[in-house]
């Protein structure tokens, strides 16, 4: 649902990144996002096609990597997969576990192609 | 969206349809600066590793930072619409305002019906309408937060947009999310949207007074909320009644006098300081 500002946030990021960079354009983007960061991969995509329309951006391919969740029990020591934020461990049944892994989101890297003055 | 202050040029708006703020910074819209001839183009991988909320978190720092440095105790009420936010918001204030200044931040997706039922108390609010956005972000409440100028010592309350999923995800600078989550929901509310209840440390379970005439169960409620935040803490209210407010009130007086004592001890730290430099500056 909070899809479109998670969307302009990235595009942000990217859009200063590539400034930087001096970036002709951005040809894909690297993100990382949990399985329990609550964000929908598909409404992602869709949110960021609208939102990098006039920059940059435009046209990047998208690249989501995701992140199993993962969680360490405090009672046994063991680190589990998760699948929802309050899975019990399934060696001894101790819940919630913390989690180590899965809340990710991040944008890991961007591929661009700089521009040289001629 | 402006790229130096963030702000988004969509449709949140700060009541009396002032835009969010007034920009003393030029906004560049299209085109460059100078022109790039298209030459050889080298493509390359460029590292970013950044969350993609920084600038979220940065913005709820700096507001946070605002808070701390005036002894303000900010909460941020969460909770689906419906769930008697606004009541129980009305009812705190009501209980309190005689000794404690107050000032509310509301969000709603449309109207500032929230804001007049706030004012109508007696305390300072402030309507953001997030047009179609579904939670405030912190950059909006610093903004309300310059409009408002909360008093030194005071309670600032941030009403989110009624919506358990995406204001889990922002942090707006307050001290704690508080989540309210009323009766005539269902038990298992915590276990169908665990990241509001695992972002919030305290849990007001509204309504208690519809108890006797639902078959709700306030303990298997209570143990799903705990199961996924086993941290909460908890307090059975009826906001319109009245019942089970007096302990919600007593950790509300007792946290700001946590943050106003903090804020008194960095004082008198100051202050001894400049002392012990003038000191040294009079032995020179």
């Amino acid at each position: 649902m909070h899809e479109m500002a998670l969307a302009e946030s990235i595009v942000q990021l990217v859009e200063e990144t590539a400034a930087r960079e001096g970036a002709r354009r951005v040809s894909c983007i690297v993100l990382e996002i949990g399985q329990l960061a609550a964000v929908e991969s598909e409404a992602l995509r869709f949110c960021f096609a609208a939102a990098a329309r006039q920059g940059v951006a435009c046209g990047a391919a998208l690249e989501i990597r995701d992140v199993p969740g993962s969680g360490r029990c405090g009672a046994c020591g063991e680190t589990v997969a998760l699948l929802t934020r309050y899975d019990i461990c399934p060696a001894c049944g101790h819940a919630p576990l913390e989690i180590v892994g899965g809340l990710e989101m991040r944008v890991r890297e961007i591929g661009i192609e700089s521009s040289e003055e001629v | 969206m402006c790229t130096v202050c963030g702000c988004a040029s969509g449709e949140t708006t700060i009541e009396g349809g002032m835009p969010v703020h007034s920009h003393d910074h030029a906004h560049e819209h299209g085109g460059h600066a100078h022109a790039h001839a298209p030459g050889i183009g080298a493509a390359r991988m460029v590292q970013i590793e950044q969350d993609i909320l920084s600038r979220n978190d940065a913005y709820a720092q700096a507001n946070r930072q605002h808070f701390d440095e005036r002894g303000i105790f900010a909460l941020n009420l969460v909770s689906s619409p419906g769930s008697g936010k606004t009541t129980l918001l009305c009812k705190t204030i009501e209980a309190l305002k005689a000794r404690l200044a107050i000032a509310v931040v509301e969000g709603d997706q449309q109207t500032a019906n929230d804001a007049e039922r706030i004012r109508a108390t007696g305390v300072p609010a402030l309507q953001i309408n997030t047009g179609k956005g579904c939670h405030l972000d912190a950059h909006m409440v610093g903004h309300a937060v310059e409009h408002l100028r909360p008093a030194e010592g005071s309670l600032f309350f941030i009403e989110n947009v009624g919506n358990l999923v995406c204001p889990a995800a922002f942090n707006l600078g307050e001290h704690h999310k508080v989540v309210i989550f009323s009766v005539t929901e269902g038990e298992d509310k915590p276990l169908k949207y665990p990241d509001m209840f695992a972002a919030a440390d305290v849990m007001l379970l509204n309504k208690c007074d519809l108890l006797p005439y639902l078959e709700f169960d306030a303990d298997l409620a209570e143990a799903n909320a705990r199961r996924v935040n086993p941290d909460l803490t908890i307090f059975r209210v009826s906001a319109t009644r009245g019942d089970g407010l007096a302990a919600w009130l007593r950790w509300i007086e007792a946290g700001l006098e946590t943050q106003r004592a903090r804020h008194a001890e960095t004082v008198d730290q100051l202050k001894a300081r400049i002392a012990a430099l003038e000191r040294q500056l009079a032995e020179r």
